[in-house]
């Protein structure tokens, strides 16, 4: 039973990462209609920026947690700009073609040059060592993460749904030329949404590179469950993404420990299975 | 629904004609090569993928449903034949009938569950259930997981063509290429094909003229399964192996590639953007890492500027059907 | 249609038969690097077996002795299908005799097959699978370098005797895993050993917390993984956060590089024990050929065992068709002189090459310093035990290779 008890906060911890992952995903689709398949390589970006101002500039962790996701929202916000935008009015399957290219560039030039074995990154000091709870010995570094993630994804949600600005940019989204009558800026909106969507990734990526090395190709596999989170939780659903990615982390946690050669698949079972009894996901808006 | 492709030229005599010329040359091209000194397998590799995205091709270009997921009929009627050639001993004909018949019940299967969704939905599935059969493959005993169901035997097909012989394997795999290639444009010309067209223009327009869409797509659906699945069986012929990489979702990827650079929704664009693709990786496989690159680049480019494909961009300026 | 068919049989067949006498001795050689310039194993193989094949053929000094000597290299990307297509183009167009490295299991099993139907030659010195040199095994491959057999047993076996009895198993879920996992339980237990216990993960899992709780649950003295790659680093760096090895468990990699250890930093990698067959610093004749090699790499690595296994390979083909004093372009005929003659080089040492094409040399078993002990970049290893090469392999009474004779 105890062990049991350890998988389940062990799913947690994953749970967090996959909600913080799909948050920025979601906010991206929902906000923008666009299926931002590079979401994987900006994660990944988000770590190598971490590892390089660690090695370059001597800046640690906690510096990193900020400007990581900014420098890679900046990236982000340029691709929105030069690249993103001219697809605003065709069909949603280009967005994502255009992002899977992307992610092939940007996957393929780290690749040249960083090799494929990964770079290490250390927990930061702070956060070394762990606590025994009795049932298991938790790290603190994922203690930290439930936590931290568990306050972006709740300020995120509250800064969508609960002010002004999150006001402004769901309306700008959903009737943008009324929106432009009324004198704001909706492409800048749409812009600042992407950068916050991607820093949310680079973000994740911080937070993961001191556990997972840092390695090219470290979002590749994981874009296909950040994807299969989305979907089940509500494509463009905040709330839906969150709650589904804690989910999906606690039950991908509990098939390790009953049938551990199913938890690559449980996934994509249940997506099949929601996606067959509510398209639009647990809790979405039709599209 | 209708922005991905730009079938706005009518189906006139002219077209038709036009079509057929531009299919003779091919096929005469194409039947040359052993002559010409091209390396062969370089150009049945390319055949393969050819019908591959011809069958994918079916699915977007002419019922509007693009799958991400096509690499998992690919990889199952090559697991299938290559399993029934080895291991059961199946003669060649045999062995290719097995493939593409899993191929076809993959598609019903699939297809049932796939089709009740239209546009980013239905991809996400078929992206989803592709991923799905990749672990499955990966942990079946019969597939040998990572190394792959290897050394093949080729055989002779119905008992006479000796298919150990390059240039016999050749014209077979051209056959096979040119009948299911006139196989899907017989399928786009034909009534059923013009219903399809139909509900890819506007859907709820067909439904209110009485048409059960959902069975169209279905159909549509298992069909493009079943060439793509005759692909793989192919295919196994030719590399003598069948791999996780038939399965993975990075092939899916590069079919959906192949299609955007030679042009969604024209008759002959999938074959050009085929071999353009698979040139390019043979040829640059000396600098390996950056042939990702280069796909992705091509990929953008494609979607920014290009969206006609090659063969697009060719026939809207000739203004002829390509 | 059936009489041209038949004509063109005739004329292919007619074709084949004028090409195919000319078995010219001459003195060309054409080689081809087969390797990962982009994956995963690009740094255990990658540029650096290109560079070490150059610096073979620098050394031997068979191009002043009037041999003319070309070298390409291609990129499989991991994958069998485009891999053969290479093999294929290689041997049909471009005339390579013999091709190295080929890394990748799955890889290495199918352009055996290639090999062996066209005549050529593999020196493969970066796959793992035993396969190759058992039931799979060819009278044109020679397995150079090291193989799960190999690893199992020099691994296994001496961590058993060194006091940990007790194992429990991390397998990829995967038939290269489970080989190996198998292959290990094998040796532990002859060695008087007991397995408490395995758990599978899928393959390429990035969070293995939930199977390294169940690892310490058990509290067997070693943790073996049984896996490889992005696995095996991304196992060993959560295992020090879960505080495995501080709590008395040891971690056993089962197949390891120094490229791994590197991308893992020390701080992490301290007190792994695993096998190696080369490894930069072992003695003079490795320390002089690896300070040559890591001045030309572009990131001043040092060389891994499979890149070593490229030179070595090469050194003895050429000494091999020196001593037969031009190439006959036949696979198998060089391949069986290839056995005759022993084998000598600073990298390996003395060996020979068994009929079976698998090459024999010591098994050296390594522990990873703590990172006060390291004094320089890449000073990573000290040397725990060796085991003898006519020990550590497959004996040939066990092997299932047709060209044993019982």
């Amino acid at each position: 039973m105890q062990a049991l008890y350890a998988q389940l906060l062990v799913g947690l911890i994953n749970g967090s990462f996959y909600a913080l992952l799909s948050l920025g995903l979601a906010v991206i689709f929902g906000m923008l209609n666009i299926i931002n398949f590079a979401h994987g390589a900006l994660y990944m970006m988000g770590a190598f920026c971490a590892y390089f101002l660690l090695s370059l500039t001597g800046l640690g962790y906690w510096p990193a947690l900020i400007v990581a996701p900014i420098v890679v929202g900046i990236f982000g916000m340029i691709l929105e700009r030069t690249m993103l935008q001219w697809l605003a009015g065709l069909d949603h399957l280009y967005g994502l073609l255009l992002t899977f290219g992307i992610a092939l560039i940007v996957q393929g030039v780290f690749q040249n040059y960083f090799g494929s074995s990964g770079l290490p990154y250390a927990i930061p000091d702070e956060l070394k060592g762990g606590m025994n709870l009795g049932f298991m010995f938790l790290p603190i570094y994922r203690g930290w993460v439930v936590i931290f993630s568990l306050v972006v994804c709740i300020a995120t949600w509250y800064l969508i749904e609960r002010t002004r600005l999150g006001a402004y940019l769901r309306a700008a989204t959903e009737n943008p030329t009324l929106v432009r009558a009324f004198g704001v800026n909706v492409p800048r909106m749409i812009t600042l949404t992407y950068g916050l969507g991607v820093g949310l990734a680079a973000l994740a990526g911080v937070l993961s590179a001191p556990i997972n090395q840092v390695r090219p190709l470290m979002g590749a596999d994981l874009i296909i469950v950040v994807f299969a989170v989305v979907v089940i939780g509500g494509m463009g659903s905040i709330m839906g993404s969150i709650i589904t990615g804690f989910a999906l982390g606690v039950i991908e946690g509990l098939t390790k420990y009953f049938y551990p050669e199913a938890s690559n698949t449980v996934v994509f079972v249940l997506m099949v299975l929601v996606l067959l009894v509510k398209p639009t996901g647990l809790t979405g808006r039709a599209a | 629904m209708s922005a991905l492709t730009d079938d706005t030229l009518p189906i006139t005599p002219r077209a038709i004609r036009d079509e057929m010329i531009v299919f003779a040359v091919m096929a005469v091209l194409l039947a040359v090569v052993p002559w010409t000194g091209i390396y062969p397998f370089f150009v049945m590799q390319a055949l393969c993928f050819a019908l591959l995205a011809c069958a994918f091709n079916l699915l977007i270009g002419y019922g509007g449903l693009l799958s991400f997921g096509h690499a998992m009929f690919l990889g199952t009627a090559g697991y299938v034949s290559a399993h029934a050639l080895k291991v059961w001993g199946l003669s060649p004909e045999l062995g290719i009938l097995a493939g593409t018949a899993a191929a076809a019940a993959l598609g019903v299967i699939t297809g049932f569950v796939s089709i009740r969704r239209q546009g980013i939905y239905f991809s996400m599935i078929t992206l989803a259930l592709s991923q799905l059969l990749y672990f499955i493959y990966l942990q079946t005993p019969f597939t040998h997981g990572e190394d792959g169901i290897q050394g093949i035997p080729q055989g002779h097909l119905f008992g006479v063509f000796d298919l150990s012989k390059p240039t016999v394997l050749y014209y077979v795999v051209l056959a096979g290429f040119l009948g299911g290639f006139l196989l899907i444009y017989r399928t786009i010309n034909s009534p059923f094909g013009e219903v399809l067209k139909a509900i890819r223009e506007n859907e709820p327009r067909a439904i209110s003229l009485g048409y059960k869409t959902d069975q169209y797509k279905l159909m549509a659906y298992i069909l493009s399964g079943t060439i793509a699945g005759f692909a793989g069986s192919l295919k196994v012929f030719v590399a003598q192996n069948a791999s996780l990489t038939d399965v993975h979702w990075s092939m899916s990827g590069e079919v959906v590639l192949m299609t955007l650079v030679g042009g969604l929704g024209t008759v002959f664009g999938p074959v050009v953007g085929a071999f353009v693709i698979i040139a390019m990786q043979q040829y640059l496989a000396g600098y390996g890492q950056w042939v990702t690159v280069i796909q992705g680049v091509i990929f953008v480019a494609c979607v920014l500027t290009f969206r006609r494909g090659v063969i697009g961009e060719i026939a809207h300026f000739l203004r002829r059907s390509l | 249609m059936k009489h041209r068919i038949s004509a063109l049989f005739l004329g292919t067949a007619l074709a084949l038969a004028a090409g195919g006498d000319a078995f010219a001795q001459d003195k060309t050689i054409k080689i081809g690097v087969l390797t990962d310039n982009s994956g995963l194993y690009s740094d255990l193989g990658g540029a650096g077996s290109t560079l070490a094949a150059q610096m073979a053929i620098e050394d031997s000094g068979m191009q002043a002795k009037g041999w003319k000597i070309d070298l390409i290299s291609a990129d499989h990307q991991n994958k069998p299908d485009i891999a053969t297509t290479i093999a294929r183009q290689w041997i049909d167009v471009e005339k390579v005799d013999v091709l190295m490295d080929v890394l990748n299991s799955g890889v290495a099993l199918a352009v055996n097959n290639v090999v062996k139907e066209k005549n050529s030659i593999m020196i493969n010195t970066g796959a793992a699978t035993s396969d190759l040199t058992n039931a799979q095994c060819s009278p044109n491959t020679i397995h150079w370098v090291y193989d799960t057999y190999m690893l199992a047993n020099s691994t296994g076996q001496a961590l058993v005797k060194a006091g940990g009895d007790t194992w429990y198993f991390l397998t990829a879920d995967y038939a290269f895993g489970a080989a190996l996992e198998r292959d290990t339980t094998a040796v532990i237990l002859k060695s008087g050993g007991k397995v408490l216990g395995t758990v599978k993960h899928p393959l390429n899992s990035s969070d293995f917390s939930s199977f390294l709780l169940q690892a310490q649950a058990s509290k067997a003295k070693i943790v073996g993984m049984a896996n490889a790659g992005g696995d095996t680093t991304n196992t060993i760096k959560q295992a020090s956060e879960f505080g495995i090895v501080a709590g008395g468990q040891k971690l056993a990699g089962l197949l390891l590089f120094i490229t791994d250890v590197h991308s893992l930093g020390l701080k992490v990698a301290q007190g792994l024990s695993f096998t190696e067959t080369f490894y930069w610093d072992l003695n003079d004749g490795t320390r002089a050929f690896s300070k040559r090699f890591s001045d030309r790499m572009k990131n001043k690595a040092q060389p891994s065992m499979v890149q070593a296994g490229v030179y070595s390979g090469l050194i003895h083909y050429f000494k091999t068709l020196d001593a037969m004093s031009g190439n006959p372009h036949d696979g198998a005929k060089v391949v069986a002189k290839m056995k005759e003659l022993p084998t000598d080089d600073p990298l390996f040492g003395k060996g020979s090459i068994r009929v079976d094409g698998r090459k024999i040399h010591p098994a050296y078993l390594f522990e990873v310093k703590k990172p006060e002990e390291s004094k320089a970049p890449w000073d990573y290893y000290k040397l725990i035990g060796t085991t003898p090469g006519d020990q550590a392999f497959r004996p040939l009474s066990e092997s299932t290779c047709a060209l044993v004779k019982k």
